[in-house]
């Protein structure tokens, strides 16, 4: 190869990993700086609706106006300690429901056919094809007090009167359940489709029955999977809007809509900003957490 | 090749084992998948203390026929009796028998310690026994300062080891091997038969191995079943199956087999004339199967049963024919000796036997000749 065509190469290099960091640079990290910045000043009425943090001093320094007011309303105030541990309850409990109904999907697409699998994966992704948004809307229709499921009911005489579905906390759940179960079926596949299946007729020859076989080798080997599955269906669900503010009821407190609150109803951008870094270290904390221990798993293996 | 030259490493089975009631027996055993026949009306008794080899090719039914003696597959015809017990539909996890697989399955996640472990633990055993057990099995293949490494951490032929252990630790009636070798390289591979061959004899255990190797069967087994298209060809003890082979097939599948196509013209108590346009001559060749005048059949002659020279030598069998190629490979000479039909006839001689035949060149005509009594008749 040239020097000029190897230089190309780098300058290749260069554009293709240069181009996502600055995209990440410009769109995630300075909004969250921005972000970061406007929760440490107080809010006021005018545009923007915040004091600047940043002021002209004496001398050549600029006066700096952080306070931790906020982050201290955070924790003193009761309904955003609330508010979180709702948001993670809510998140926990709905992500074990939906490794619960994924696994033995994926399992049973990891042990289709060849041909088949290609199809039941297919269905999997089907419903990306709509938008989020009308997906989560479409399901006050089917939870209506009039809507399908409870007229169904009252037309098979099950019950008389119809049921509360929409706008409670199971409600949100479902939603969840319902909007995340690909982000938890698509790891879980990718693991079990690389399992070395001998292994389980290993087990089973060494006098385990299908049921210990599965549980001393199957769910171990694809322990990766469910960890992955639980972060991409944990990390979103804590922070969601959409399904508490369209399934949720009054009772249903979640960070996301609260930060919504705050920010378009109170017009109080520094708290807004202030639960948006909370919610951001949350969420970061337990994907760090997973990231050293496959960190430590692979420095000692 | 010279399977027949190198000293076997087994023991002759000891007198009486075969006549003891059998301890693995298959009856009229069928398995199909999607409708092809992968193991057909396969019966089969194997006695105890046995190093049995199932041989074939790939596609033979061979590993199938251990999965099922394994429970790994159920029959779709015919029963297993192992003990004298029928065990036919019982599920792996509950028969007294233990695998160790080609890829040898080691458990990724657990250490050697924990992999040997697995069996004893399912088995509810006592910890202190399962941890002496456990101990006195790495201990057996000099595996105990390896016993908290994973399966990753350790060589070819270190997890071939770790995968036997598991399988014995259990102590089974019966250990099945299915192409326990392959994964190692040449000069380990040969190490490790005579190895398990040692190991058969000091533990005591049944072994029935599947190989597609004639080489490795030959070496190991005390007793061979010969596979095709699910179905044994032939079975006996390794010199059975190399020096009176029933069929061509199992003559060509055990080394190299010089076979000469014809009619049979006359017929005696052991031995049988057949005539043979291939080789241009009647030849007389001992037969064991009952023979019809006119019947067609092969004369099978093994290259280091013939003897070359360059007179005509007073013989059973005598023809003549040119050398077509030489081989020098140390320790043989291989000859290609065409006939004046065409035919061309392999010949293996030891470089004495060549010397003394006068070192015949390339080109050169020379006679061939052997008595009757190393040929055979094959009629399948």
């Amino acid at each position: 190869m040239s020097p000029k065509s190897l230089s190309g190469s780098r300058n290749i290099r260069a554009f293709t990993l240069g181009l996502p960091l600055g995209w990440l640079i410009l769109l995630a990290f300075l909004p969250c700086l921005i972000v970061l910045a406007i929760s440490l000043v107080e809010a006021r009425i005018g545009t923007p609706p915040y004091e600047p943090l940043f002021t002209k001093g004496s001398g050549l320094l600029p006066r700096i106006n952080a306070t931790a007011d906020n982050y201290i309303r955070l924790v003193t105030d009761p309904l955003y300690l609330d508010a979180f541990l709702s948001s993670i309850r809510i998140a926990a409990i709905s992500s074990l429901l939906t490794l619960l109904l994924a696994y033995p999907m994926a399992y049973a697409i990891a042990r289709a056919k060849k041909t088949t699998r290609a199809l039941l994966l297919m269905l999997v992704i089907l419903p990306f094809w709509t938008s989020f948004l009308i997906r989560v809307y479409a399901w006050t229709g089917l939870l209506n007090s009039n809507g399908l499921i409870n007229n169904a009911l009252v037309k098979l005489g099950l019950i008389a009167e119809p049921l509360p579905l929409l706008h409670t906390d199971f409600a949100v759940h479902l939603g969840i359940v319902y909007s995340y179960l690909p982000f938890m079926v698509l790891p879980i596949y990718a693991v079990l489709e690389q399992l070395d299946w001998t292994l389980i007729e290993a087990a089973e020859d060494l006098g385990a029955s299908p049921l210990k076989a599965f549980w001393r080798i199957t769910l171990p080997l694809s322990l990766p999977g469910i960890v992955a599955g639980l972060l991409l269906v944990f990390i979103p669900a804590v922070g969601e809007f959409i399904i508490p503010d369209l399934l949720g009821g009054p009772d249903t407190l979640m960070v996301g809509h609260l930060l919504w609150t705050e920010f378009f109803n109170n017009h109080d951008w520094p708290m807004a900003s202030a639960l948006a870094i909370a919610l951001l270290v949350l969420v970061l904390t337990p994907a760090m957490i997973v990231y050293h221990l496959r960190r430590r798993g692979e420095a000692a293996s | 090749m010279d399977a027949h030259q190198d000293r076997s490493l087994t023991a002759p089975s000891p007198p009486g084992a075969q006549s003891a009631s059998p301890l693995i027996s298959l009856d009229r055993m069928s398995k199909r998948f999607a409708g092809t026949p992968a193991v057909d009306d396969v019966s089969l008794d194997i006695a105890r203390g046995e190093f049995f080899c199932l041989v074939g090719a790939s596609g033979s039914g061979k590993t199938t026929l251990l999965r099922l003696i394994a429970g790994l597959e159920q029959p779709d015809a015919g029963r297993i009796l192992i003990d004298g017990e029928d065990i036919t539909g019982r599920p792996a996890y509950r028969r007294p028998v233990n695998m160790m697989f080609q890829s040898y399955a080691l458990f990724p996640h657990l250490s050697v310690e924990r992999n040997v472990a697995f069996g004893l633990e399912e088995e509810h055993r006592p910890k202190a026994e399962i941890r002496e057990r456990v101990r006195a099995a790495l201990d057996l293949f000099d595996m105990a300062g390896l016993a908290a490494r994973k399966p990753h951490q350790l060589s070819g032929g270190q997890r071939q080891r770790v995968a036997l252990a598991r399988a014995l630790v259990k102590e089974p009636k019966i250990l099945l091997l299915d192409e326990p070798l392959a994964a190692l390289d040449k000069k380990l591979r040969e190490r490790a038969q005579s190895e398990l061959v040692a190991l058969r004899a000091r533990v005591g255990i049944t072994f029935v191995m599947v190989t597609h190797d004639q080489e490795e069967a030959m070496r190991m087994a005390s007793r061979i079943a010969l596979m095709r298209d699910g179905k044994i060809v032939q079975i006996g003890s390794p010199s059975d199956l190399y020096d009176t082979p029933r069929s061509r097939f199992a003559a060509d599948f055990f080394g190299a087999a010089n076979l000469f196509e014809g009619r049979v013209t006359a017929i005696s108590e052991t031995e049988a004339s057949v005539e043979s346009t291939e080789a241009g001559a009647t030849l007389r060749a001992r037969s064991a199967s009952s023979l019809t005048i006119g019947m067609p059949v092969a004369v099978m002659i093994r290259p280091e049963q013939v003897r070359v020279s360059r007179e005509t030598q007073q013989a059973d069998n005598a023809l003549r024919g040119q050398i077509r190629g030489l081989v020098f490979l140390g320790s043989t000479v291989l000859c290609h000796v065409g006939l004046d039909g065409g035919k061309i006839i392999v010949v293996r001689l030891s470089p004495t036997e060549y010397a003394s035949a006068g070192a015949p060149a390339d080109g050169e005509s020379v006679y061939l000749s052997w008595p009757a009594s190393s040929a055979r008749v094959l009629t399948e």
